[in-house]
């Protein structure tokens, strides 16, 4: 097993703990590593990548829960960023001159680029075409930086109203990118 | 928007998260089981002469083999539900099913006389055998989509067909208590068509609705 693997492994894992120092690094780590992945694979279309490192950062949000933690953590990065690399080339319509190849697992772990930059689309602005219910508890919690109590009293929701309107908000958002790209 | 905003924005009070495994696939098949033995019982019921059939090898091969396909299929699912498993032996097993049901056709329609091989194939009940198994498949086929939903799978079209192939095997073996065919003709190619009708609705309906 190699380094980067045990490491981003053990950050996700504390993640999944509610660890929000680890998580951010964690994702900090990822969209690394994700960069240099899709800048490899994605020669064609430059300007694509960090879209899709940021599609694929919100994809692993979302699905965070589906990660098994006796799974290799690169395993399951890896076919997230391949369905959603795949899934935006067949709405561009693109199919030949691609480089995806099919046994990458331990890829990840080796390369990294730091070097982060900004998406055509700010998820900020989707937000406000989300309705109220996933709308409030994403702002409160995700942007205002406010606890799930917190956002609960100020919103009158129940408190897992609130963790429920973040979940289905992000993947409302995340449904939102597919549609208009 | 750059992405250290949104990385600040999705690590912002994230609360633990429970690795959620096959608990929604179990729950949501438990469900699904349950309303297709509901709608058995309430549309069918179980063959009158059920205790003399239990039997019979053939009642038995003909309950086992759908439900041992039907919990192939609940592991492959399983496997497809979660991005980056390495898919491995399920489909060969869930192939070497297949060919079974058909080989054991075909053998006991080649040791028939000609003159008998269609009655032997149509059996009584040919009409309705595809139709019922694909009406009882629906609640297990909508309850495994409403649990992969909430799960990421990375190959849609196959996670709705596996799903298809879940509902339908499952369902035949339930049909299985009510059907009063005994012969491999009839199984190897009316069941296997019963479950072939939810398999394609589940490969056709993947695309659009398991998508994430």
């Amino acid at each position: 097993m190699l380094a980067g693997e045990i490491r981003l492994r053990d950050l996700l894992v504390l993640g999944l703990d509610g660890n929000e120092v680890a998580y951010r690094q964690f994702l900090t780590e990822l969209g690394a590593h994700l960069r240099a992945y899709f800048r490899r694979r994605m020669g064609g279309l430059p300007d694509e990548v960090e879209d899709l490192v940021q599609e694929a950062l919100l994809a692993v949000h979302n699905q965070r829960h589906t990660y098994d933690p006796l799974q290799p953590v690169t395993a399951w990065v890896h076919a997230i960023a391949r369905y959603k690399m795949i899934d935006l080339l067949r709405r561009r319509g693109v199919h030949e001159g691609l480089n995806v190849p099919l046994d990458d697992t331990h890829e990840l772990a080796s390369t990294a680029d730091g070097d982060a930059g900004e998406a055509r689309r700010d998820v900020r602005r989707l937000l406000d075409r989300l309705p109220p219910h996933f709308r409030l508890p994403i702002q409160h919690m995700k942007i205002d930086g406010l606890s799930v109590v917190e956002t609960a009293q100020l919103t009158g929701m129940s408190v897992s109203a609130v963790k429920i309107g973040v979940h289905r908000g992000l993947k409302a958002l995340a449904a939102m990118i597919r549609e208009k790209t | 928007m750059k992405t250290d905003e949104l990385i600040a924005f999705l690590a912002n009070g994230t609360i633990a998260v429970e690795p959620v495994g096959a608990r929604r696939l179990v729950t949501g098949c438990g469900w699904g089981l349950a309303g297709t033995i509901l709608l058995m019982a309430l549309l069918l019921g179980v063959r009158p002469d059920l205790a003399n059939a239990a039997h019979l090898p053939m009642f038995w091969a003909k309950l086992l083999m759908p439900a041992l396909a039907g919990g192939l299929a609940f592991h492959l699912l399983r496997q497809l539900a979660i991005p980056g498993n390495r898919i491995t032996v399920a489909p060969f097993a869930l192939g070497l099913l297949l060919l079974i049901a058909v080989a054991g056709a075909a053998v006991a329609l080649a040791g028939t006389p000609a003159g008998e091989r269609v009655a032997l194939v149509l059996g009584s009940t040919w009409k309705t055998c595809v139709l019922n198994i694909t009406v009882l498949s629906l609640p297990l086929l909508v309850a495994g989509f409403l649990a992969i939903r909430g799960m990421a799978p990375t190959r849609p079209v196959l996670a709705g067909g596996t799903a298809g192939i879940l509902a339908g095997a499952t369902a035949a073996a339930v049909y299985a208590l009510h059907c009063p065919e005994m012969t491999a003709p009839f199984l190897g190619i009316w069941y296997v068509l019963g479950v072939a009708v939810p398999t394609a609705i589940g490969a056709v309906l993947g695309k659009p609705l398991l998508q994430w």
